[in-house]
């Protein structure tokens, strides 16, 4: 489904600032499974999904989805295929529009917009039912402007909303980083319940071991723009987050080493 | 009352202008200067042509499709060639003053001898009033041109508002009222943002022409320097409807903009009847429109403050 080929990005190039934020990640994924990346800070997980989702042109490297090139897409472009939920609540939903009209956008994901009206009875009945499924007491205040919500509210919304047309991929970005634990449990668990029932193709970003652990069938650990493991199914399951803690920790003991050596010994042991 | 019957016409004409400017400064949040340039641009244009012959009606939509294309212009420097967008804007109401000149062929075009929307709407009045040059409102001398032009200026803004209204709520508007409020969100939907921002900037400037067009008709001529300034003049009276209707509601948005036009010539007028020097005029819209600008962040801060000294 998504196949990535040498994928490298340099931001800044040439000047002080300069960070090598993707140095030549490959990484291919099938249809219907369910990925999880995890990695310390600055190690180019955000990047990569970013990459993929096309909010910059990679400077070097192929990405394919869903047996298209779209390497040169530009991000508008490459949404028809992707739907997306972002770390900060208020980047997924427009805040000052309502929620029924936040989700007709959604519901002609990928399409040109033109002058057909953007709300009708039909639809908002439909959107009704869909938000009383997410149990959050939302679905009477459809002309309530989504800026008066909850941060979890808006995650659960946004999520309904990248997925109201089946993606061929679903990029989740630390989507719930920036909530309270309570509310992060309830967008996860309606996270699953949406990918197991629609079988989407998923890409996600944690922060949290526990979900990295947990969530998925197989999990990537990235370090310095590069992918340093990568953990399938049948390992996935005996895998318990402090097994992933100590990976950390390796990760953390060669990186004191200098470079050199630390790229002998990942040669050597990875 | 004819102060108040030509206020409220011109506050009702340049109420095109302010929505216009409600287009690109509230929706888009994006500061277009070609405001001043296409403001000129639309009363040029349907000047020149009215000169020629053409009929008021077509001069009048050719001059707001000029400025249409102006705004268009602003939109692609912006998006396609990523120039700032106060730059953008400046750029082209710089070119548009050469242009309109051009277009006119002088510095300033008379229309009191030719046939005008505000002309055509007159006869229309008399012939409806059987042929009277003047009539009684509420005890009040009105004359049949005055009122005319007060007809027509009010309908041509009716209608545009409720076009606009319907627009944004197709999918294109919703398209549209979402890049201003969250681009990110809007691309991840699959819209073309930059797209969006040309459509919506001819839009608006579109408006803001079609209101110097009927500015023109109205006030019997077009001039080179009639622009200047009419940006700030529109933003003062979003800004002023917007502390009319206290809402974000999109009718009541439009309705505001629009009453807020108006108002806000009645106040000019009053002020220069009371003995305002009209060199001044400028200056004070610009003052204006940046206390009303600081006044609700001031206001937010002397609050805190208080709250605070009250806890303490």
């Amino acid at each position: 489904m998504l196949d990535i080929r040498g994928l490298q990005k340099t931001f800044n190039t040439g000047s002080p600032d300069e960070v090598r934020a993707l140095r030549g990640v490959d990484l291919h994924i099938e249809s219907g499974s369910f990925v999880a990346v995890i990695g310390s800070n600055g190690s180019g997980k955000s990047t990569l999904l970013n990459a993929v989702a096309g909010g910059f042109m990679s400077d070097e490297g192929r990405i394919e989805l869903a047996g298209r090139n779209v390497t040169r897409w530009p991000e508008y472009r490459r949404a028809k295929l992707i739907g997306r939920v972002f770390q900060n609540p208020f980047s997924g939903t427009a805040p000052h529009m309502t929620i029924a009209e936040n989700l007709a956008l959604a519901t002609r994901r990928g399409q040109a917009p033109r002058l057909g009206w953007a709300l009708s009875r039909h639809l908002r009945q439909t959107f009704r039912e869909r938000i009383r499924a997410l149990a959050m007491g939302l679905e009477d205040r459809l002309d309530n402007e989504i800026g008066t919500l909850s941060g979890g509210q808006r995650q659960a919304l946004t999520l309904l909303m990248a997925t109201w047309l089946k993606p061929r991929l679903l990029l989740l970005d630390e989507h719930t980083a920036a909530l309270d634990p309570k509310t992060a449990d309830q967008v996860i668990r309606l996270t699953q319940t949406i990918v197991a029932g629609e079988g989407l193709t998923t890409l996600m970003v944690t922060h949290s071991m526990h979900q990295a652990v947990n969530l998925g069938d197989r999990l990537i650990m990235m370090h310095k723009g590069r992918i340093i493991r990568d953990i399938g199914a049948a390992a996935k399951k005996r895998l318990r987050a402090e097994d992933l803690l100590e990976q950390f920790n390796e990760v953390r003991r060669a990186d004191q080493l200098d470079p050199g050596t630390a790229e002998m010994l990942r040669d050597l042991y990875v | 009352m004819s102060l108040l019957l030509g206020s409220l016409t011109i506050g009702l004409i340049l109420a095109l202008l302010a929505l216009g400017v409600y287009i690109s400064f509230r929706i888009f949040n994006f500061p277009d200067m070609t405001a001043d340039g296409s403001i000129t641009l639309g009363a040029a244009v349907a000047a020149i042509l009215l000169v020629h012959g053409i009929a008021p009606i077509v001069a009048t939509l050719a001059g707001a499709v000029a400025g249409a294309a102006a705004g268009a212009v602003t939109g692609i420097l912006h998006t396609r060639f990523r120039i700032n967008g106060l730059l953008a804007g400046i750029l082209v109401m710089t070119a548009l003053y050469s242009l309109n000149l051009h277009v006119m062929g002088r510095s300033n075009v008379p229309l009191l001898a030719t046939a005008s929307l505000a002309k055509e709407a007159e006869a229309l009045g008399r012939a409806a009033l059987g042929g009277q040059s003047a009539f009684n409102c509420f005890g009040w001398e009105v004359s049949v041109s005055d009122m005319a032009m007060l007809v027509l200026a009010g309908m041509a803004t009716v209608a545009v508002c409720i076009g606009l209204y319907l627009f944004f709520r197709t999918n294109l508007g919703t398209a549209m009222r979402a890049t201003g409020d969250n681009p990110q969100m809007i691309r991840a939907l699959g819209v073309n943002t930059d797209t969006m921002i040309v459509i919506g900037l001819a839009l608006s400037n579109g408006l803001i022409a079609l209101s110097g067009a009927l500015l023109a008709q109205y006030q019997g001529f077009a001039d080179v320097q009639m622009g200047i300034g009419m940006l700030v003049w529109g933003l003062a009276s979003v800004i002023i409807g917007e502390a009319l209707v206290q809402s974000r509601g999109l009718a009541m948005t439009i309705a505001g903009a629009v009453m807020g036009s108006v108002l806000f010539r009645l106040m000019v007028a009053i002020a220069l009847r009371w003995g305002l020097n009209p060199n001044d005029l400028k200056l004070i819209t610009a003052v204006f429109v940046f206390v009303a600008l600081i006044l609700p962040g001031l206001a937010a801060r002397i609050r805190r403050r208080k709250e605070a000294a009250g806890c303490a």
